[in-house]
């Protein structure tokens, strides 16, 4: 594998992230327990289509083979995507998007941090753009995690379930591939077992203060993004936003 | 019924938004939020993300006092035929904004 080739696979996976967890968000808009949660979310998707798009551009110009960022969110297959699977999960209840979102975003703002003092010009300039972002999607999660672990009984349950069904998903973001490998060794990465240490450190800390337990899973934890294996979700997710584009390939709006 | 969905929905807040550093906040809206820390976020996010402010101030809707309907006459009639008091019988010194 090349550096660029690992380079490409690191691009897809941060782009397709972001757009995936966008389009996820996007299903909020108009459903929202309130307005003010429903611009809310919808801002952090727009947030998010901004980095899925940076990331993706960028990816097809390293691979060199002439795809748009178009091109690459709208025609590729479901194992050609690279999103971590926890993103691609289920909206669920307010719970279950909120403690998705959390996961990620304690994910994304170490990821980024790291990013910040990456070797490749592009990952620091998209770290640094991206992290003001993140920063405020974090605290907007945790804040709700706090809120909802440590509010009624029954908004305690619910956030204990979301943890309790996500938390299998958590495993894989940290999981190396050889592209990962050359990536770290060469700096234009931080290490994620590092990563990981951070993201246990803080996910652990705001579960507590919300008053929820991480649950057991006996060691077990999904896996497949890396290979483009993913949960029966992402199929529908893409059928509903590659349709027009793939329809109608010369729409415009 | 109407208690019920205000106790959901938390109180009511007025947001007032300030668009350049140094000059006064303005009010942009109102928005329900369940405690001053929410209510910031909410503003930011409803009020903020066309980049019209610089800092948010939130004020809980109840702790306004108004004047009334009623006493509109007495408050603001009077200022009606005294011309005198707006400062226009004096030139402003070029450079002084936002007066």
């Amino acid at each position: 594998m090349t550096k660029d080739e690992a380079l490409f696979e690191f691009l897809l996976r941060t782009g397709d992230n972001g757009l995936v967890l966008a389009q996820r968000l996007g299903e909020w808009c108009g459903h929202a327990h309130q307005l003010e949660s429903d611009i809310a979310l919808t801002n952090v998707a727009l947030d998010n289509i901004g980095q899925a798009r940076m990331a993706l551009t960028e990816a097809g110009k390293v691979e060199g083979k002439g795809r748009s960022e178009d091109d690459l969110a709208f025609h590729r297959t479901e194992m050609e995507f690279r999103n971590n699977l926890l993103l691609e999960q289920e909206n669920g209840d307010f719970a279950q998007t909120i403690t998705r979102q959390f996961l990620f975003d304690v994910f994304q703002f170490e990821l980024l941090s790291g990013l910040k003092s990456s070797s490749n010009e592009f990952l620091q300039s998209f770290a640094i753009k991206s992290l003001k972002e993140v920063t405020y999607h974090r605290s907007l999660s945790s804040d709700w995690m706090v809120r909802l672990g440590d509010g009624t009984e029954l908004s305690h349950d619910k956030m204990q379930n979301a943890l309790n069904l996500l938390w299998q998903y958590t495993g894989e973001l940290f999981e190396k591939t050889e592209a990962d490998d050359i990536l770290i060794a060469d700096g234009v990465i931080p290490d994620l077992e590092k990563l990981k240490e951070s993201w246990d450190d803080i996910v652990g800390q705001v579960i507590k203060e919300a008053t929820l337990e991480i649950p057991d899973t006996k060691g077990f934890m999904a896996t497949g993004s890396r290979r483009g294996e993913h949960t029966e979700f992402l199929g529908y997710i893409l059928a509903e936003m590659q349709y027009l584009p793939r329809t109608m390939p010369e729409a415009k709006w | 019924m109407t208690d019920k969905k205000t106790s959901d929905q938390g109180i009511l807040w007025e947001v007032f938004v300030q668009s350049k550093p140094g000059i006064a906040h303005k009010h942009a809206g109102s928005l329900h939020a369940h405690d001053a820390e929410m209510a910031l976020k909410n503003a930011r996010d409803v009020y903020t993300r066309r980049k019209e402010g610089v800092s948010l101030w939130v004020v809980p809707a109840n702790a306004i006092t108004a004047s009334t309907e009623a006493d509109a006459d007495s408050f603001f009639d009077p200022a009606d035929d005294k011309v005198y008091r707006h400062p226009t019988f004096y030139t402003v010194p070029e450079g002084v904004k936002y007066l």
